[in-house]
């Protein structure tokens, strides 16, 4: 079953597919561009290659396009194939687009122990989308990622740059529903833990 | 079992402030120029006394590191990295650090730059930390407004520049020569050893590269003294330790406990005690999805420091606790594992590339039920294929799981033999 489309917000990607066969950074990423190159040393700028795919990522609403690997090679003076060869490499880096939400569910043992299969059969059922999907709407693309370093407040998920944790069956779908009725919801511990504390007694600190 | 005075990460959870005045307010940047004064040598020596190791999962001397760095030859530039790759299954004490007490890890590679002769310093942090990143990135620009990083950092006559660069998802990442490939601007694939980092590391030049945790608590250890934290522990695993609790227990957490805790009061105390009673026990991966497993009985006794568990087959890794009781179907927990180190695979060396997805298969059959008697040895065999026959590290850890479960669930295993 597919979602309607809801009202959309498009704003994280202020280029639309057809700009992106001549990518440029804007205005405000042009500066920081700048200021990440400075980072390394003089004649060592092939080491800004991640933070400028990752900013160009972010520029193009979530997807890295084939031109803004060219544009940053040859800005930083290293060879296109070594762009494909990074670009392919590194599993964050995506190269198709992707939904506004990315739900990317970890799937590694101390998820799966907490029962992120479960997870995986809400958006199967409510989305019905599989791994590696995006639904008609453009609103969510589905991936199993491997562990994302919250494993004690599994079963975690990665929607864009937040994590959300602790989560069931119901609270997921809950979130999945928030988020197509564009109501905020917050990240972190559903069960309202902080951080990874444990949850019932009064910890040490 | 720690008391609250010797306790070093105080904001572990995150209850309090973790900006610079609340970092103050908990000792960080306290005195932090006695150590210059002392001297690099002394910090090394003191590093060294406090029996300190690598809680990157090798567990390393520290102290001894940092002594292997190349002679400064006044010219060539010297580097400190932190690697805070954290993506070991099982892990997750690194980003507790990251987001909460930034400062002990800024401190800290203040410290241990100047120990090693560096004046620059990258933080490598895994692309998916982004939220603690920004903590960081934050932190950073906190302490060189307060001078406590730049030229002439916190009063110590030291200069010291200290950057963050994000990674973008690869496990390999947190292998110290692969993250030097990576922050050089390359895929991370691992280099040869030797040269060690320590001589030829970042852009060529002198490199040492250190886990979060190792680097957060050196500040400490220098205000307290060597001996303090000598203290704690046992014999040749001295100190604390963050210990991660995740999978099957009724309260899943991070803690800092000493070193060589019981691995059963650790679970029953911080983790609520096994879903369903101690009984319902059926394994535990001590040390992150590296290490293999133990099966209940050896977790009755065991205690959870490098020597300890290095004795019964298993090792302290980066104490990454994963309990499994018994609804768990073990052979697809360590199928799953499989398939994580299949996925992180860097390509580079053929035994890994395809022996990991070699095991993978082989384990989805024998999970499957459709296995026969001869799988299981070979499944084994590909194991000692892949061990000892790879440049880094991932090869041994894609095979000592396995090799647990073959160890001490080889029954389990033939139980399952053609039930299809």
């Amino acid at each position: 079953m597919k979602k309607s489309a809801p009202k959309k917000d498009r704003s994280a990607s202020s280029s639309s597919i057809e700009d992106l066969k001549t990518f440029s950074f804007s205005k405000e990423n042009e500066e920081r561009v700048e200021e990440i190159i400075k980072r390394y040393p003089k004649g060592r700028q092939a080491s800004a290659i991640l933070p400028l795919f990752d900013l160009a990522q972010r520029q193009c609403g979530g997807w890295l396009p084939k031109s803004a690997i060219e544009k940053i090679t040859e800005r930083l003076g290293v060879s296109l194939i070594r762009g494909y060869e990074v670009a392919t490499f590194y599993t964050m880096f995506n190269l198709n687009p992707v939904g506004r939400y990315h739900l990317q569910i970890c799937g590694t043992t101390p998820c799966m122990l907490r029962g992120s299969e479960d997870l995986k059969r809400v958006c199967q059922r409510h989305l019905g989308i599989e791994c590696k999907e995006t639904t008609e709407d453009g609103l969510f693309t589905l991936s199993e990622v491997e562990c994302i370093g919250a494993c004690v407040n599994a079963p975690a998920i990665q929607i864009n740059d937040d994590y959300y944790e602790d989560l069931t069956e119901e609270s997921f779908l809950k979130l999945l529903k928030d988020l197509e009725a564009g109501l905020e919801v917050k990240p972190g511990s559903v069960l309202g833990r902080q951080g990874s504390a444990p949850l019932e007694k009064e910890s040490p600190c | 079992m720690l008391s609250q005075k010797d306790a070093i990460f105080t904001n572990l959870y995150g209850r309090q402030e973790w900006r610079l005045p609340g970092a103050k307010k908990r000792g960080d940047w306290d005195r932090t120029q006695a150590a210059f004064a002392q001297g690099q040598e002394w910090v090394i020596q003191e590093i060294m006394a406090s029996g300190l190791r690598g809680r990157g999962g090798a567990g390393f001397p520290t102290g001894r590191k940092w002594s292997f760095m190349a002679k400064d030859d006044g010219i060539t530039p010297r580097y400190l990295i932190i690697n805070a790759d954290e993506s070991e299954p099982g892990t997750c004490k690194d980003r507790d650090i990251l987001r909460y007490e930034p400062h002990k890890l800024i401190e800290g590679a203040l410290l241990a730059g100047f120990a090693i002769g560096a004046h620059t310093g990258y933080i490598y942090i895994r692309g998916e930390f982004y939220r603690e990143a920004e903590h960081l990135e934050i932190a950073i620009r906190e302490a060189y407004e307060a001078g406590l990083l730049g030229k002439n950092a916190a009063s110590s006559g030291w200069d010291f520049d200290l950057y963050v660069h994000r990674g973008a998802g690869a496990y390999i990442c947190g292998e110290e020569t692969a993250l030097l490939e990576s922050l050089e601007g390359r895929k991370g694939m691992p280099r040869l050893k030797p040269p060690f980092p320590a001589l030829v590391g970042l852009y060529g030049c002198p490199t040492i590269v250190n886990n979060v945790e190792t680097i957060a608590v050196v500040p400490t250890i220098l205000r307290r003294g060597a001996s303090w934290f000598a203290s704690l522990g046992t014999p040749n695993n001295t100190g604390t330790k963050i210990f991660c609790l995740s999978g099957h227990v009724n309260t899943p957490c991070n803690v800092e406990e000493v070193m060589g805790i019981p691995l059963k009061e650790l679970i029953e105390k911080y983790g609520g005690g096994v879903r369903g009673g101690w009984d319902n026990l059926l394994a535990v991966i001590p040390g992150g999805s590296s290490v293999p497993l133990l099966p209940k009985d050896i977790c009755e006794m065991v205690l959870m420091d490098f020597t300890s568990l290095a004795n019964v087959k298993s090792g302290l890794g980066t104490a990454g606790v994963i309990v499994m009781d018994k609804s768990t179907d073990i052979v697809r927990a360590i199928a799953r594992l499989s398939k994580f180190y299949m996925h992180e695979s860097c390509g580079q060396c053929t035994p890994c590339r395809e022996g990991t997805g070699w095991v993978w298969r082989m384990l989805v059959r024998l999970a499957d039920g459709l296995g026969t008697i001869k799988d299981i040895d070979r499944l084994e065999e590909v194991t000692y294929q892949i061990e000892g026959h790879t440049i880094c590290a991932l090869g041994e850890a894609a095979a000592w799981p396995v090799q647990g479960l073959v160890r001490h669930f080889r029954p389990e295993l033939e139980r399952r033999l053609g039930v299809q």
